[in-house]
């Protein structure tokens, strides 16, 4: 069920490719538009994200962070790399 | 490098009033505290240029004084994203205006503590005097969290800390002694800007004579969206950007990075958890249920269904309840007072006008409740993200749901609604497609015509016809709104992606204060936007109908007076005929008679002209209309009585009824199409700043309306 993705070719792991239940901790935010929003919203490097679960159509994914659950779309979750 | 030189200062003594400022994060019980501490003394109102709801309200304190306590929209940082958050930007910079506030209360939920931090040092660092608020402290003392206050204040300029629970009003007593204090402003910011951008910096507070760094700093991050900058100072604040290479995305991430850098090792510094018990874990067990592919999409349209149930049927008692009454009232006032023009006018077109927009109320408040509790609960950040996929899909966005249900009573509220969608593209498209979904004006001509033309028949033991039809006219306007949708999202140009980068929040009990509150605003706001444009078109239409040119009304009167001099009948009957005469040559009547070559075609006579052309108003006035043109006399809402009439109007070319299934058809899909709403036109311009989208909004309504009601009929004739 999951949607496909254009991966760069230095495919570094993304949130978008974790699976429910699983967690990472986060290396950089790659630099978009979206960048300062994520940052706001709690998504820092060096912290640990949890995948919590996925919508029923696989997108968007709810993630938790810091104590703070929130939803991102697949897109967006795959703008924040792992370690 | 120089820091602010910016000291203490003392409160603005001078002025009457103190204005508070609340700020904080989306879901941190701000809402809550506005409520507590201004109860029922609070007026919403409209910032200047946008539509933004004001929400402003008076407290009084201990001793005495009154403060005006502004509440600003949610938001997680100074860089706004929507309109709502562009507001909080606007006000914080502009120093000048007399709303600036003299103190701001960052309002924080303290079981988040880092990134409500972010928030309140931008705000601290403007140089407004400021007071910090940690909100849910009972919740964090049950997860065993434990916060040094004296310590966090010590870190952050001696501000003054508060914790709170907003929810059971502990702490709003400390708050409010606080305000009768004099907060000072701090000396040194918490993260300094000036060395990341220095020539810009000093340039733009040179110029522009900014309090502090940061406030500079800021002004030339916004200023093409700033209000209150003259077009001469963005010139020069462009040409400085320009000049200089100040790169405002890069310089935001910066700023944003550091000031986490200098969070992070205070709250460890603070903070203590003594064990980790979350309440959170019971929210993400609800979250499993309410998110599931199949029990997720039940629950929701389960409670979709409940809230259609509680509109259709508990409000029908109040709202025969102010009927009766209005209708009373009117006769009242044309008893009682002496007989003129103007005692006609209040009698026939002002109370009626009044009365058509009041009545909506009961079904607009219970819309109300329902969606006030779904959003204090947590629950409708869930809806969005359970929809957001299925409506990305026809060019819509998750938070386009609340919108779309909220349609389903008036389009007005729905449309207003939209603010919370902070992508520009998905929320015209929003606004664009809600007016199809079938608002409860529309019912009453629903009623109407399914009872006249489709048989009271159950099939199958349990299926009523007429009830499948009315639900078949709400599918019709949700197939319209989504496929408008989809057509849209070709149509307009995109220029930036959607996100839902979005919090789900804790589930909570809703407070009922809060659901309160915002029913009762929402009602009040409905009762005044839409009123002031049905009031203003019920006069209008009162005047049309009750005056033609020259003599013919009195002319038509006399005529028949005379015939009925020869056969002498019921006095009543001769009276609703009078009317029936004078309104067909009334302007109303000769408007009806001059469009009625245009819809022929669609099976329509001149009578159902002028119900067309009264509807253009509203199209609940088609119920009023019809009785009058059918000469049911005053009692508008006795739809039996005017079902009656109506069946028995024959068709004068085919000498069958008037009324056939293709008619009654045609003006039924007619009706699920046509924008006859001036209200939703108005609050459309005001939403969108312009003409432009609602007049291409009108037009593609009534050209799908015409088309569609055209096909109908001549189909089905």
């Amino acid at each position: 069920m999951r949607t496909q993705l254009n991966h760069s070719a230095k495919d570094m792991k993304t949130l978008d490719q974790l699976k429910p239940g699983e967690s990472a901790v986060i290396y950089n935010i790659k630099s978009s538009d979206l960048t300062i929003k994520l940052l706001e919203m709690g998504l820092l490097p060096g912290k640990r994200v949890h995948y919590n679960f996925k919508a029923p159509f696989g997108d968007p994914i709810s993630v938790q962070i810091a104590g703070c659950s929130l939803s991102l779309r697949l897109d967006e979750a795959h703008l924040i790399e792992l370690t | 490098m120089s820091t602010p030189t910016a000291t203490a200062k003392s409160i603005n003594v001078q002025k009457s009033n103190l204005t508070v400022a609340l700020a904080g994060n989306p879901n941190s019980g701000k809402s809550t505290l506005f409520n507590l501490l201004t109860g029922l003394n609070q007026k919403v109102g409209n910032y200047p240029g946008v539509t933004v709801e004001r929400k402003s309200g008076k407290c009084s304190l201990p001793g005495g004084q009154v403060v005006d306590i502004l509440d600003l929209p949610g938001t997680y940082s100074i860089y706004p994203r929507s309109t709502d958050e562009q507001v909080v930007t606007n006000v914080l910079l502009h120093r000048s205006s007399s709303h600036y506030p003299d103190i701001v209360i960052v309002v924080a939920d303290m079981n988040n503590l880092e990134r409500n931090l972010l928030l309140f040092t931008q705000i601290q660092d403007l140089g407004i005097p400021t007071i910090f608020v940690l909100n849910m402290a009972d919740q964090a003392r049950k997860r065993g969290l434990r916060i040094n206050t004296k310590k966090l204040s010590q870190h952050l300029g001696q501000v003054p800390i508060l914790l709170m629970n907003a929810r059971n009003g502990e702490g709003l007593n400390e708050l409010k002694a606080l305000l009768q204090q004099q907060i000072k402003q701090h000396a040194s910011p918490f993260y300094d800007v000036f060395p990341l951008f220095p020539e810009a910096i000093a340039e733009v507070k040179y110029l522009l004579k900014t309090q502090t760094y940061y406030e500079a700093y800021l002004v030339l991050q916004h200023f093409e969206q700033l209000p209150f900058l003259s077009a001469s100072e963005k010139e020069q604040l462009t040409h400085l950007r320009n000049q200089l290479h100040f790169d405002k995305n890069t310089l935001q991430i910066e700023e944003t990075k550091e000031r986490y850098k200098r969070i992070q090792p205070i709250l460890d510094e603070v903070l203590t958890l003594t064990e980790e018990k979350g309440t959170t874990s019971f929210s993400q067990k609800i979250d499993r249920i309410v998110t599931h592919r199949v029990f997720g999409y039940l629950i929701f349209f389960g409670i979709l269904f409940l809230v259609f149930q509680a509109i259709f049927t508990w409000a029908t008692v109040p709202m025969d309840f102010i009927d009766y009454l209005f209708s009373q009232l009117s006769e009242w006032v044309k008893v009682t007072l002496p007989e003129g023009v103007l005692t006609n006018l209040l009698a026939e077109g002002v109370l009626p006008g009044i009365g058509g927009i009041v009545i909506f109320v009961p079904q607009i408040a219970i819309l109300f409740v329902f969606i006030a509790i779904l959003e204090e609960t947590g629950y409708m950040a869930r809806v969005v993200f359970l929809m957001d996929k299925m409506m990305r899909k026809v060019g819509l966005n998750g938070r386009s749901v609340v919108p779309l249900i909220s349609g389903l009573a008036c389009a007005v509220p729905a449309i207003m609604a939209t603010r919370g969608i902070d992508n520009w593209k998905d929320r015209l498209i929003t606004i664009f497609v809600t007016p199809f979904m079938s608002c409860s004006a529309r019912l009453p001509v629903y009623t109407i015509l399914i009872a006249l033309v489709v048989p009271n028949r159950t099939i199958w033991g349990f299926i009523n016809l007429q009830g499948v039809t009315l639900m078949g006219m709400y599918l019709l306007g949700f197939a319209a709104a989504m496929v408008s949708a989809l057509l849209m999202k070709y149509i307009i140009r995109a220029q930036k992606g959607g996100f839902l980068i979005m919090e789900l929040p804790t589930y909570r009990w809703p407070r009922w204060g809060n659901v309160f509150m915002m029913t009762y605003e929402k009602s009040k706001t409905f009762v005044i936007e839409a009123g002031k444009i049905i009031l203003a078109v019920s006069i209008v239409l009162w005047v049309l109908a009750s005056y033609g040119p020259g003599q013919r009304m009195e002319q038509a009167e006399q005529q028949l007076l005379s015939e009925q001099a020869q056969m002498p009948g019921d006095e009543e009957n001769m009276d609703n005929a009078i009317a029936s005469a004078r309104l067909e040559h009334s302007y109303a009547g000769i408007m009806g008679k001059w469009i009625e070559p245009a819809i022929r075609p669609l099976g329509y006579d001149w009578k159902i002209g002028i119900a067309l052309i009264t509807s253009f108003a509203a199209r609940e006035v088609f119920v009023g209309t019809m009785a009058t043109l059918y000469s049911v006399g005053e009692d508008f809402e006795d739809e039996s009585t005017i079902k009656s009439r109506m069946q028995s109007e024959i068709n004068t070319e085919t000498g069958g009824p008037r009324y056939t299934l293709a008619v009654a058809f045609s003006l039924l899909v007619f009706y699920a199409f046509a924008m006859q709403c001036m209200s939703t036109v108005a609050i459309v311009h005001r939403e969108t700043n312009g003409w432009k989208w609602p007049l291409i909004q009108m037009a593609y309504m009534s050209v799908l309306a015409y088309v569609s009601a055209l096909c109908v009929y001549q189909i089905l004739a």
